[in-house]
Parts: structure tokens; C-alpha cells; sequence
């Protein structure tokens, strides 16, 4: 019997042992194609596997820029062997807005992340000017835009850069106007209203079966129209004041009004509660007029609408406060919790060095972040007319923002007053609150919002 | 004359089955684990003696219940008594029951647009619906499901299959096969506009939306109701409905008289398990309409959830308080029904 316990116990530990030795760590194997150079992990440098600093980037993707970075980090990584860089790339609204935050809440944060939210995670992100070798190349080449990622207003950490610059602006399916036989009517004018082009879309959707209009579910993209509409978003002391702020309503309005006539597509806003959602898939498949979104949609629709029909960006309609979208943008930033922030800065000078720059927004069709290239101008890798005449007219809007957009832009909790007028609008629509019931929610969702961030 | 030991009888290696490997090995784990435990087990027992042993055996339940479990509990109650956005308990300040008046702060509590937390009472008002007529629902299907499959009728066993198979998916895959059923160009609106009808578009109007996260609820859970429903009517001794069907009774007397009171406690488990699940309602919605259209269909656990962690300011706080307002609805459902539990045993 005593026998039978002690062979009894050697198969339990032998099956521990197996189960131990599955648990542990396997060293990433080489890539093999570019799609699993994609997937995360770069392949192992050839430096002592002790001596190797790993770094995590966190990052989300508008199109091709992760198989860009991953190319790029790659070439860094040869020249670099005692660092490696892991990129996780995560989906946009359940990583980035949702869960990086509480990751980095928790202290538990990668080494850097793809970010938009640049005021609301500036407590987060790590100040690395101690540890470049030329801040004032950065100063002189980001400086506007490292603003926005400062924890006080006359701060000047460095904390990142931008991995492009956005600006909000329509986009039109020219094919289906010329299905529909109506003239375009940014041709004929520089300045066209919300509701002319409204009208024209209607129009084509009309004769076309499709819809007039889409906005991506976002109190970002409603922001330039409402500015263009009068809107002022804050009182004289620069707190968040949308009760009385007639332009919002107007703006407010309008969007009530094309709901409820079906000139929008319902299904953004009213079928999407609680949550950021993109309008692109009906554009794609030709469903859409007109498409209220950004620049960062240029390369997924290089790459998934190409010529099959023709779509441009046009300039941003215009109303009684101008013609404006927002700018705004992804940033690379370093993030304070990281054990290597020598290594991180290596990265970070690498990447934002201008011959690196420059390949990176020409292959990923971004406005570019980065004043000098600005300046220089960005040979984008793109043949298709469509795609050039949109990246023109964006960097060309660029130039036509207004001052309050990059005022919003830059105020540090403005992600609370957009998913604010973004929810509670999305309530009108449905019929639960009327307009003036939804500002008034509104006004006390960001204020509790505001009070809750500074307690 | 000396005696051969006896040999314990083998079979010869090519006639051990696969599956008698199987057990041998799978034996030998548990003879294993056995072993340790008793070279554990039985000097402790010599040690603290016979009596005391349960004390022993209950602890591993309890270090998992109280980490896992309570300690959470009690951490969620602390929060519920925290403001600011900060994760860490050290990091919060206490703002006593200010959350508590925050979500009880209304004019008319029975319009929830007069509320502060105007989300948190349209999500309660939206569970007490949804659990009132999802679980009425459910259990009626359920038993009249249970009472079909009880009888002698062709391909039992292939129907009692059909109901339980969408309790074996996923409430992800659920909500996505039937988002795909739905939508604007879905399924059913092919089919509807095959047959010469309008498109409808069912997840922007609140009524539609609201059926159907019902009717897709009772259709993934009702299979495993109807076969606790089942086993409880098998348990029926037969000679009873014999007995009534001597007496005259009808097969709705029957039904009345012996089926329905001797199914009480059976049907009282179905009641419990399905109310807890139905207040508990979240992931199947989330991804089938993701609360909207509006709030039409946004429940409590949701509005706990975007509180706590989907809004860029994550009020864990104000969070945690409605967590706590909704386990004192459970606790007095669940007492409430224990009580009737008790009533009916001794009934």
C-alpha cells in the first residue's frame, strides 16, 4: 500500500512540474510576416536576453500606423539591441478611454501610450525633458501642441508628441451627388452653410435611397459645428457655462431637427448609448452623403474605399460664428509609472527625429505634428487623387480653425463637458428630456464632473 | 510442497483499453492528492481531535468567501462613503453620505428627469420592468415547457435538447447572433421585406428595444429553468394523478390540486435564481443595444458600471453607493422570498 501512495505521489508531482514548467515564460519567437510583426511583439534582439530593457507601448489604430510604428521600431530595435519595444494595440473606446485609465489610476500603466484624452491623463504622463538630449528641438517643433498636455496651464513638461494632428471636417460621396444630379456646393463656394449642404445631402439621399448624414457619436465632432453655429461653451472666467449659450442650442437644435426628419443616419446616436461610435462603416459602403468625422479617417478609406467611389474631405460648413472644426490629435507619451524612463526617452528621441517623422506621416497619411515638416511640407505615400485632395483640404482647414476650438481643445476636462452633450442630447433625440431640460443636465453633469476630478 | 504466490490477475498491455488508462491515471492523481491530504490531515486530527476537524475542513471556503467575497463587500461599502476619482482607498477623501444624497436628491421620484441621478432611477425603473415581465415571462414559459416535455411525446429527448442548447452559449454570442437577426439589414427585416412589409427598425424604438432584450433574455435562459421545472415534476409520484383521474378530477383540477402545490418549492429555487439573475441584467444588453436607444434600456448594473468605469471620470464613489442601494433591493427580494419559501414548506 505504502508503495502504491509514494508511486501515487511521484505522478502528482511529476504533473505539478509540467504544470509549473507550462507557466512559464516562453521568449517571443521572430516574426515571420509583416501581419505578426503587427500583432505585438518585435522579434528578440540579439543582445544577452539579460541585458535587454522591455518597453510596452499601449496603442490603438485609425489604420496602418501600428504596422508603420512596428517597421519603424523594428530599425531602432537593429541599432538598439540592449531595448525592446512591445507594442499592444488595443480597440479605441474600450482601451484607450476605458481601460488605460484605470490602468494607469491603479499604477499600473504601460511605458507609453497612444492617448487623445491629453489634459485628462496629464497627471499620468511623465515630464521628459531631464532625460532628452535636445528639449529645445522639441519645444520648437511641439511646443503648441505640448499645451495640451500640461497638469497646469503654465506648465512645460514634455511629455510626448503628437503622433498626428486632426482636424474635424465632413467628407462627401461625389459619386452619389453625381448620381443624383446635385452640384457640390463647395464648388461654387468657399463658404457654405450647415444647411445649404444639409439641403444638397438631402437631396442625394433623396434620389440615391442612401442617407444625408452622418456625425461620429462624439461631443468632439459636435464641437466645431457648434462653434461655427455662435457657440461660446464658457462664461467669462473660463468655466464650462452651456445654460444660455445660444449657439449650442442652435447647434443643439439642428441636430434635433435631423433626427427627427431622418436626414441623419439614426443608428450613430440613437443606437449607440453610452459610448463613442464612428459613422465610417455606412460611408464605406456608400450609404452616406455626407460624413461629419476628421482627418484621421483619410487612411482607412485610402486603403478601404480606394477608387471604388469617388470621396473628399470639403471645408468646414459655416454659420453665424464661422467655419471651424476642432483640432485635436493622438500623442505618444511617456507615462510616469514606468521603471526605464532613460530608455523611454531613447525611443521617444528616435521617433521624433525628422527623418522618422517624415516617414512616419508620409506612410500613414497623417497631418503631421511636428512644425518643422509642417513647415517643410509631407510627401505623402498616397497615389489616389481622393486621398490627396482630402489630406489638402484638411491642412488647409487647419489655418481656418477658431480660437476657442484650440481653447477647447486645450481645456483640461473637456472630455466631461463633451460626453456630456453628447449623452444627454442623444436623450432628446429619444424624447426623455426636451433641449432645455438636457442643457440643464448637461451644465450639472459637468459640473459634478469637475468637482469630482478636483476633489 | 511449497505454494506459488497467488499472481493478481492483468490483462495482457494489447487488451488495456485507452479508457481504462485513462481512469488508471486519473486514479492514480486522486489516490495522490489523497495521500497528501492525509499525511496532513490525520495529525492534525490526532491534534485538535475528531470534533474540531470541521472547523478545519470549512476554512479553505472561508479564506476564499472572506477575500474574495466579503472583504470586497465591506471595501464597496467604504467606497460608497468616498468622493474624488482616485482607484486606492488611502487616496479618497470621505465625504460621508453624499453620494447617498446625490442619487437620492429628486423632487418626484416617480419622474426620474427630476432626479440628480436622473440615470440611476431611469435604470432602476427600467430593471423593475424588466424584471417583472422577464421573469413572469420566463417562469410561465418555462413551466408550460416543462409540463409538455414531462408528457410521453414523439422526440422528447431531441426538444428537451432544443430548449437547453442556448444555455450552453455565451450572453456575447447571444447578443451578437441576434443583433445580427435584427438590424436595419438584418435577417428578420429580409425576411419582412421578402414578404412585402415595411423595415423595421427594431433597436431605435424603445418598445422594440425593450422586447426584445426580454424575449432574447427568456429565449437564452428558459432551458435551464424548464429543466429544474422538469426534474421537479418527475419527482410527482404518478399514483397521485392515478388517484385523480379515479376521483373524476380534470387535468386542469390535477394540475391545480396536485402538480402545482407539490412543484412549490421547485418553482420557488426557479423564482430566486431567476430574479437575482434578472436584477443582475448587464452583459447581454450591453452589446446587444448598449442601453439605448437613449436609456430605454440601460439597467442598474449598467449605470453602475459607466459610473464606476466607462466615463472619463470615474466616480467610483457614487458608483459603489448605488451598488449598495441595489444589494439592499436583493436582500429584502431574497428575504421576502425565503419567507415564502418557509410559508409554503410549512403550508
Amino acid at each position: 500500500m505504502h508503495r502504491f501512495r509514494y508511486a501515487a505521489l511521484t505522478t502528482m508531482l511529476l504533473i505539478f512540474a509540467i504544470l509549473l514548467a507550462a507557466c512559464t515564460t516562453v521568449p517571443a519567437a521572430p516574426a515571420e510576416s509583416d501581419a505578426d510583426a503587427v500583432a505585438t511583439e518585435a522579434p528578440a534582439a540579439a543582445a544577452p536576453a539579460g541585458a535587454v530593457t522591455e518597453l510596452r507601448i499601449t496603442w490603438y489604430d485609425d489604420g496602418s500606423e501600428g504596422a508603420v510604428l512596428r517597421d519603424l521600431l523594428d530599425r531602432f530595435e537593429a541599432d538598439n539591441p540592449d531595448i525592446r519595444v512591445i507594442i499592444d494595440t488595443v480597440p479605441y473606446s474600450s482601451g484607450i478611454l476605458e481601460t488605460l485609465p484605470l490602468q494607469l489610476e491603479a499604477g499600473e500603466g504601460p511605458d507609453m501610450a497612444r492617448v487623445t484624452q491629453l489634459g485628462g491623463l496629464s497627471k499620468y504622463m511623465l515630464d521628459l525633458r531631464p532625460y532628452l538630449s535636445n528639449p529645445a528641438y522639441w519645444d520648437e517643433n511641439f511646443g503648441p501642441f505640448l499645451a495640451w498636455m500640461q497638469t497646469e496651464a503654465d506648465g512645460n513638461a514634455i511629455p510626448g508628441f503628437m503622433t498626428q494632428l486632426t482636424v474635424t471636417g465632413p467628407f462627401i460621396n461625389r459619386t452619389l451627388f453625381e448620381q443624383a444630379g446635385v452640384a457640390v456646393p463647395s464648388d461654387a463656394s468657399d463658404q457654405v452653410t450647415w444647411q445649404e449642404w444639409v439641403a444638397a445631402a438631402r437631396e442625394v439621399a433623396a434620389a440615391t435611397d442612401t442617407f444625408a448624414l452622418a456625425m461620429d457619436r462624439s461631443g468632439h465632432r459636435l464641437a466645431g459645428p457648434a462653434v461655427s453655429m455662435g457657440a461660446t461653451y464658457f462664461d467669462a472666467d473660463g468655466n464650462p457655462a452651456l445654460v444660455g449659450d445660444q449657439g449650442f442650442k442652435d447647434m443643439a437644435q439642428l441636430m434635433i431637427d435631423w433626427h427627427a426628419d431622418g436626414t441623419m443616419i439614426p443608428e450613430v446616436w440613437i443606437g449607440s448609448a453610452g459610448s463613442y461610435q464612428a459613422a465610417n462603416e455606412p460611408f464605406v459602403n456608400g450609404q452616406l452623403a455626407m460624413y461629419m468625422s476628421g482627418s484621421w479617417q483619410i487612411g482607412q478609406f485610402n486603403t478601404n474605399i480606394a477608387d471604388a467611389f469617388d470621396w473628399e474631405a470639403v471645408p468646414n460648413p459655416c454659420g453665424p460664428g464661422g467655419c471651424t472644426g476642432m483640432p485635436g490629435g493622438a500623442a505618444l507619451v511617456a507615462i510616469n509609472t514606468t521603471k526605464h524612463p532613460e530608455a523611454v526617452a531613447r525611443v521617444m528621441e528616435y521617433l521624433t527625429s525628422e527623418a522618422i517623422m517624415n516617414e512616419f506621416y508620409a506612410r500613414t497619411l497623417f497631418i503631421p505634428g511636428h512644425l518643422g515638416l509642417a513647415a517643410k511640407g509631407i510627401e505623402f505615400q498616397a497615389e489616389l487623387p481622393q486621398t490627396l485632395k482630402s489630406l489638402q483640404v484638411f491642412s488647409s482647414e487647419v489655418g481656418k480653425l477658431a480660437p476657442l476650438a484650440y481653447d477647447l481643445q486645450a481645456y483640461k476636462y473637456n472630455t466631461i463637458l463633451f460626453n456630456a452633450t453628447r449623452d444627454r442630447l442623444t436623450q432628446v433625440f429619444t424624447g426623455e428630456l426636451t433641449l432645455d431640460e438636457a442643457i440643464q443636465k448637461m451644465q450639472e453633469d459637468i459640473d459634478a464632473g469637475i468637482a469630482a476630478a478636483q476633489q | 510442497m511449497t505454494r506459488e504466490p497467488r499472481q493478481a490477475f492483468t490483462l495482457p498491455p494489447e487488451r488495456v483499453t485507452l479508457g481504462a488508462r485513462l481512469g488508471h491515471f486519473f486514479y492514480m492523481i486522486y489516490a495522490g492528492l489523497m495521500s497528501v491530504i492525509g499525511w496532513v490531515a490525520e495529525p492534525l486530527q490526532r491534534w485538535v481531535s475528531m470534533k474540531n476537524m470541521a472547523y478545519f475542513f470549512v476554512l479553505p471556503n472561508l479564506i476564499i468567501f472572506g477575500v474574495f467575497v466579503l472583504f470586497p463587500m465591506l471595501l464597496n461599502i467604504y467606497y460608497a462613503f468616498t468622493g474624488g476619482t482616485a482607484l486606492f482607498p488611502q487616496d479618497r477623501p470621505f465625504v460621508g453620505g453624499q453620494n447617498f444624497q446625490q442619487i437620492f436628491s429628486c423632487t418626484n421620484f416617480l419622474d426620474p428627469n427630476s432626479c440628480r441621478e436622473d440615470r440611476f432611477w431611469r435604470g432602476l425603473y427600467n430593471t423593475v420592468f424588466y424584471v417583472i415581465f422577464q421573469v413572469g415571462g420566463m417562469v410561465a414559459l418555462s413551466m408550460l415547457t416543462a409540463v409538455v416535455l414531462n408528457r410521453s411525446i414523439r422526440g422528447r429527448g431531441f426538444f428537451r435538447s432544443v430548449f437547453f442548447y442556448p444555455v450552453l452559449l455565451s450572453p456575447v454570442v447571444i447578443a451578437l447572433i441576434w443583433k445580427w437577426i435584427l438590424q436595419r439589414d438584418g435577417l428578420l427585416n429580409a425576411l419582412l421585406v421578402t414578404l412585402g412589409m415595411e423595415r423595421v427598425v427594431f433597436f431605435l424604438n424603445a418598445n422594440w428595444a425593450v422586447f426584445w432584450v426580454i424575449f432574447i433574455s427568456i429565449w437564452a435562459q428558459m432551458g435551464f429553468y424548464t429543466l429544474i421545472l422538469l426534474a421537479g415534476l418527475q419527482s410527482i409520484p404518478h399514483d397521485m394523478y392515478e388517484a385523480a383521474d379515479m376521483d373524476g378530477a380534470s387535468r386542469l383540477q390535477s394540475f391545480r390540486g396536485i402538480t402545482l402545490p407539490l412543484l412549490m418549492p421547485t418553482l420557488l429555487v426557479v423564482l430566486v435564481l431567476s430574479v437575482i439573475r434578472a436584477v443582475q441584467v448587464f452583459d447581454q444588453v450591453w452589446v446587444l443595444t448598449g442601453g439605448g436607444p437613449g436609456t430605454a434600456t440601460v439597467y442598474v448594473v449598467q449605470y453602475i458600471y459607466e459610473t464606476a468605469f466607462a466615463n472619463q471620470i470615474q466616480q467610483f464613489g457614487l458608483a459603489s453607493a448605488a451598488s449598495v442601494i441595489l444589494g439592499l433591493i436583493l436582500l429584502v427580494l431574497t428575504l421576502f422570498q425565503l419567507r415564502l419559501g418557509r410559508q409554503s414548506d410549512i403550508a
